[in-house]
């Protein structure tokens, strides 16, 4: 039971990560139906800059809790800079073009991005420093580590900020618009430009708390863990049912569990089997995803 | 103001300013990446505040080149926008003469003067033959393997280009060939000649085998479906030791038989040259035909629509299962000469970036060219090889460049054209016949 208990936390953080991330795809796809394979590059740099940020403060005096929250800080406005300039550039000349050449200039990006961290930095895996402290209540408690409560937590609270702004903001109510029809939603005076650039500062900072929390739980990162991530999340959000925001959290956590399940009871060289064989078997009976509505077509 | 076209500068220094402003906000964004070096293990700063001149420079530059090109390429900004309501009286619907691109002008010379046609046919067709008489070993090996993508990126373009399915997962039916192939050889002995066609068939049976349960899903569901088979695939041939051997791959696989001649590396080398020329000609002829047949005039339907395709009479199920089954065909021979060419091969060469690579192989190419897909491949496989010299800032370049080919033609390098009837109208001349 403990061994189960200790693998349900294990995938639900891995889960939570995956969501955060899964968010990002989930609404960049639903407002301009691009798979953005550059997302999980934006996570890397995210690390990447937090790892270089906490290193640097931490030798400037900084430590606990002020280290976590001002390198995340960091972390955070470099990515949705990233992420912003990363739309500008490669996606924005394209949005006219047919729907795989913006795929294409996402994968160079992703290429070109890897690439400028490997020769920027470096390609050695670099230990990221422990910014999560560790709670003193849970020091009884053996099956959750402290690291993981708080990944839970702020995900919790960052899917339930995000909800709540697209549900009530003026900004949000102009990307659901913009997501159900862009052309009526330009006629009605949405500035859609703009929409397009908040949605991806939103998925660039939720992807930047994924990878702080994440690397500082694992303790290591390197240039290339954005893409393995990227394609993780990807899953997720397409389990779910890609476009809807709940279904990239459950397809995060539904993933998670199976990858840690998976890794406890079987092998863990057969952990990406199983993700995607589930997916693949999700596919085949809901083929719209999870929370996904299968829309009728209409002629 | 039309939308996705911003205010034209007008005020003098105005492009300046802003480029200059560009490049501060990357000055500002490359700054921890860029100027920073931590080692974490003396904990100690590098400050390298050099670089970030650099990038300032740099980012100045190619503003200004990036906003100078994309004015070019919108033309001129016209003085006065035009009236909606006016009809353009020249225009009359139909194509005329004129308006050709210089792609289509180029093709109807080329299919009118004979005579040129046949020079330019011989000439690359001597060219072709002695290429590796010409240049060393390695050239032609680069060939070989530039010509392979062509052969994966036709392939490919069957699934995508044409029936309009986005595979993520191509590399898995390559993989299936090289390792039939490979196994087959290291197991029974079997030979290249042989493996050939039957690796073919088994990647059209995986391509059946992936095509069922996907029938149903459509545009990016299926994208990550195909990834996610090919990564399936990948991982099992890495874990599965019993079978593949695992992730140290399979060695000593035989070249192709050459009658019981004694072949030394480069005479090998030039003889898997013939025969990948010989492939990818056969490829050509046969995909070429397969486009305009009854079967590739469906693909190109579906791709367009689907509910219409099956209003008309065309049966989606066969038509989804053929182009899944023909386009890795393709990939099943090109895994087997793979195999035969390195004489090696592992799980590592089939990773998701091997999909990745073909597919941009077919898009900046230009979808549903033959043409375009060819210089496609050469550019994409050549590009890397002689940008050997700037070693590690390679695939920097190759990104960028995928980005910048994409951003400036998006409709790719050589963009696929539609057979079509025209229809001129022949001046009324005034009198009567």
């Amino acid at each position: 039971m403990e061994y189960f208990l200790e693998l349900f936390f294990g995938g639900l953080t891995r889960g939570s990560i995956y969501a955060l991330i899964a968010i990002g795809y989930t609404m960049v796809y639903g407002i301009i139906q691009l798979i953005n394979f550059a997302h999980g590059e934006i996570y890397m740099i995210g690390a990447f800059t937090a790892l270089i940020a906490a290193s640097a403060l931490s030798i400037e005096g900084f430590g606990g809790w002020s280290l976590l929250v001002l390198a995340g800080f960091i972390a955070i406005v470099y990515s949705a800079a990233y992420g912003f300039t990363l739309e500008k550039i490669a996606y924005k000349p394209l949005r006219k073009a047919s729907r795989l050449s913006p795929l294409i200039s996402a994968i160079g990006m992703s290429i070109f991005l890897q690439n400028y961290v490997l020769l920027a930095q470096t390609s050695d895996f670099l230990p990221f420093p422990p910014l999560i402290e560790e709670f003193s209540f849970l020091e009884q408690v053996t099956v959750m580590r402290s690291s993981e409560l708080l990944i839970l937590s702020v995900t919790a609270v960052s899917t339930a900020l995000l909800t709540l702004f697209i549900k009530f903001t003026r900004m949000g109510k102009a990307m659901r618009a913009v997501a159900q029809d862009k052309t009526m939603a330009m006629l009605l005076g949405v500035n859609v430009d703009r929409v397009i650039s908040v949605t991806f500062i939103i998925g660039s900072t939720l992807a930047a708390i994924g990878g702080v929390l994440i690397s500082s739980h694992i303790g290591q990162i390197n240039f290339y863990i954005g893409f393995i991530a990227g394609i993780k999340a990807f899953t997720a959000a397409v389990l779910g049912g890609i476009g809807s925001l709940p279904g990239a959290v459950l397809g995060g956590m539904v993933l998670g569990w199976t990858e840690s399940f998976a890794t406890g009871y079987v092998s863990s060289d057969y952990e990406d089997v199983f993700a995607f064989g589930l997916l693949v078997f999700i596919l085949i009976f809901r083929p719209a995803g999870i929370l996904g509505k299968s829309t009728a077509e209409k002629i | 103001m039309p939308y996705g076209r911003r205010a034209p500068i007008t005020q003098k220094g105005g492009k300046i300013l802003r480029s200059f402003g560009v490049a501060l906000w990357f000055m500002f964004l490359t700054f921890p990446i860029m100027v920073i070096k931590i080692s974490p293990l003396e904990k100690n700063i590098e400050w390298r505040w050099g670089r970030m001149i650099y990038v300032g420079a740099g980012a100045f530059v190619l503003s200004l080149l990036w906003r100078y090109v994309i004015e070019q390429k919108r033309g001129p900004i016209p003085k006065e926008e035009a009236d909606p309501l006016k009809v353009d009286t020249k225009d009359t619907g139909w194509n005329r003469g004129g308006s050709h691109s210089l792609q289509e002008r180029l093709a109807i010379f080329f299919h009118k003067n004979k005579k040129f046609r046949i020079l330019t046919f011989t000439g690359l067709f001597f060219i072709i033959a002695a290429f590796p008489f010409v240049f060393s070993t390695y050239q032609t090996s680069i060939i070989i393997t530039a010509l392979m993508y062509v052969m994966l990126g036709l392939g490919l373009n069957i699934v995508v280009g044409l029936a309009g399915l986005l595979d993520l997962g191509y590399v898995a039916f390559y993989a299936s060939g090289a390792y039939f192939y490979a196994l087959m050889n290291h197991h029974f002995g079997l030979g290249f000649w042989a493996a050939l066609p039957m690796a073919g068939a088994l990647a059209a049976i995986m391509g059946l085998l992936l095509g069922f349960p996907v029938l149903r899903l459509r545009g990016d569901y299926l994208a990550i479906v195909t990834l996610g088979f090919g990564e399936i695939i990948r991982l099992v041939l890495e874990n599965w030791n019993e079978f593949s051997l695992g992730p140290s791959g399979i060695a000593r696989i035989d070249r192709p038989g050459t009658l019981g001649i004694d072949f030394d590396l480069r005479d090998h080398t030039v003889y898997l040259y013939y025969i990948v020329v010989v492939l990818v000609a056969f490829t050509i002829i046969v995909v070429s035909r397969l486009r305009n047949s009854r079967i590739g005039r469906a693909w190109i339907a579906l791709r367009e629509d689907e509910v219409a395709c099956q209003a008309m009479g065309i049966d989606k199920t066969k038509t989804k299962l053929t182009a899944f089954a023909l386009g890795a065909t393709w990939a099943g021979f090109v895994g087997c000469i793979l195999a035969a060419k390195t004489t090696f091969i592992n799980p590592a060469s089939f990773t998701f970036m091997e999909s990745a690579i073909i597919l941009s192989i077919v898009v900046l190419g230009g979808m549903g060219s033959i043409f375009g897909i060819i210089l496609g491949a050469l550019v994409l496989i050549l590009l890397p090889e002689y940008l050997r010299a700037f070693s590690e800032y390679r695939m920097l370049v190759f990104g960028a460049s995928m980005v910048i080919i994409m951003v400036f033609r998006p409709q790719g390098i050589i963009g696929g054209t539609r057979k079509r009837h025209e229809f001129h109208v022949k001046e009324p001349t005034g009198e009567k016949p």
